[in-house]
């Protein structure tokens, strides 16, 4: 075994524990915190850098073409599904009250328009009587 | 070498074993639909790394395909329950956990109210 294959193979060790740990990670936090969006954040880590961190320590292993491209065509799905499986996610558990209102910073699910900043109409000026004699 | 591979292997496999654990204790705690899809959807990301890792471990290329197939399964899966099963009917829930059958007593399994979905899905639909 050369050097270089060496190099490869401790470079995909990296990788695949790097991976291994998301995913450990992403099981904590999906028990451990407490509400719908937080479980969502927790559940983003592995499917999108801890699948591309597995998928680069596998190509490291194979060191083959198409293999390599098979492993760009998972990553590949995953980020274009991912992102449409978490806004259906979310919307359903805004739709079924499970987002809590205080907690978000902009609203665009719900039906009510967002208010318009009210222009204040200019005061005017208020004359000043005119001091008693 | 192999042996330093093998202990790196064994170690990403405790971790993908753990978080897939803790995933289903998630699956069965809920409490609502869209929790488990939560839990679902770590589950399956869990395996494609478990798959992946298999692959990295003997050098063959023939669970790659597998792969592709479970990260277009698992988008299935939690669009469908999100689409379709996210609204629960109040006082039935979809899925009786042993738990929540011994806290409504044992007796009232049969009177339970009726499920009346049409007034309820309506918010789910678009």
């Amino acid at each position: 075994m050369s050097a270089g294959e060496i190099v490869l193979d401790v470079l995909a060790g990296i990788c695949l524990l790097l991976g291994a740990f998301l995913a450990f990670s992403a099981g904590v936090g999906v028990l451990r915190f407490g509400h719908l969006l937080a479980r969502m954040h927790a559940v983003t880590k592995p499917q999108v850098l801890g699948l591309i961190l597995l998928m680069t320590g596998v190509a490291l292993r194979l060191r083959s073409g198409p293999a390599v491209a098979v492993l760009a065509l998972v990553v590949a799905f995953q980020l274009l599904t991912s992102p449409v499986a978490a806004h259906m996610v979310g919307r359903a558990g805004f739709r079924t009250g499970k987002v809590r209102p205080e907690d978000l910073d902009v609203d665009d699910l719900s039906d009510a328009p967002p208010t318009p900043p009210t222009p204040q109409p200019p005061t005017p000026p208020t004359p000043t009587p005119p001091p008693p004699r | 070498m192999s042996t330093v591979l093998g202990t790196v292997v064994v170690i990403a496999a405790v971790l993908l074993l753990a978080g897939a654990a803790l995933a289903v204790v998630r699956i069965e705690r809920g409490p609502s639909m869209l929790d488990r899809t939560i839990g679902l959807d770590v589950l399956t990301t869990t395996i494609v790394g478990a798959g992946a890792l298999e692959a990295a471990w003997s050098r063959r290329a023939e669970m790659l395909p597998i792969l592709v197939v479970l990260s277009l399964v698992g988008f299935v899966g939690s669009v469908v329950v999100a689409r379709f099963a996210a609204v629960e009917p109040e006082g039935e829930a979809l899925v009786r956990t042993p738990r929540a059958l011994r806290e409504d007593g044992d007796d009232d399994v049969d009177d339970a109210p009726a499920v009346e979905p049409r007034a309820d899905r309506e918010g789910a639909d678009e």
